[in-house]
């Protein structure tokens, strides 16, 4: 069971400082939204569209420093990462399309979608879910 | 204020990618690997975020301005449509291969190594397509 306290507390600090840009800054916590958001900003022609670019900036500096932080109290956090290159560059690309294309990722359809019950993004979440099961299945499967 | 309190907001939010494991792509892999050697971990990640979002989201239906002033922001499309599903899919296959998704790639590119940054760069690739694509169709 103690191997489950990390992910709850973890997941109750992601919920909090969505919490915060939300009852705050009046913002959703989606990540691909908002790096999406301020890339397009690069697209933009008008000066304006470009105005709300502040708070992207902040939130992601904060996203970016955040093991940084984490690393100066304790061991920098673990990661394995399996993929090869090539896996990460394809993997990277369909995350960046899919991700837009569906307005949201993990934590704006997953984390606030749900949590505001939003029935567009439980048909996102399932769906990215389910393909991400059946992506592991087929790729563990063929090794 | 609004740029401390947005900043202040992505570290607790990063912090708790990093504690929770979801910058671990192995850790999330496992989680993905229904069918296999299941590691339910990661569902208590969405269990504990659920806890506080649900509320927090209770408490801004009621508001119509966010305490510092600006309006709530809340997403207003509804319709189900081919773009959320197919962009769904193509993200859980992405998801599925990489063990990455768009915020904990960010909160790995400090303390990562190159491989994040390899993901993260094909990322903002596919974001700029979309937004090509979409200024051709307007």
């Amino acid at each position: 069971m103690s191997a489950y306290y990390a992910p709850l507390i973890g997941g109750i600090m992601i919920g909090l400082g969505a919490a915060m840009l939300l009852l705050l800054n009046g913002r959703i916590a989606g990540i691909s939204g908002i790096l999406g958001g301020l890339l397009g900003k690069a697209f933009a022609r008008q000066a304006e569209s470009r105005s709300d670019a502040g708070w992207r900036i902040a939130f992601l500096a904060g996203l970016v420093a955040a093991p940084l932080l984490y690393g100066a109290f304790t061991a920098p956090p673990a990661a394995q990462v399996d993929a090869s290159v090539g896996t990460l560059a394809v993997a990277g690309l369909l995350v960046g399309l899919g991700t837009r294309y569906a307005s949201g990722c993990t934590s704006g359809h997953g984390v606030c979608g749900l949590s505001r019950f939003s029935p567009r993004s439980l048909v996102a979440t399932v769906t990215f879910m389910g393909a991400g099961f059946a992506t592991v299945a087929v790729v563990r499967g063929l090794l | 204020m609004s740029m401390l309190t947005s900043l202040l907001a992505g570290v607790i939010f990063g912090l708790g990618l990093v504690i929770s494991g979801m910058t671990n792509p192995a850790k999330v892999l496992g989680f993905l690997d229904l069918f296999g050697k299941w590691d339910p971990a990661m569902a208590f990640v969405m269990a504990g975020a659920l806890m506080v979002g649900t509320v927090a989201f209770r408490i801004a239906g009621k508001r119509t301005r966010a305490i510092l002033g600006a309006p709530i922001s809340l997403p207003t499309a509804r319709d189900i449509d081919r773009r959320l599903v197919l962009g769904s899919l193509a993200f859980g296959i992405g998801w599925g291969l990489a063990g990455y998704c768009p915020g904990p790639v960010m909160t790995s590119l400090a303390t990562g190594g190159g491989k994040p940054w390899i993901f993260f760069i094909a990322m903002l690739a596919g974001m700029a397509i979309f937004e090509i694509a979409e200024r051709r169709k307007a």
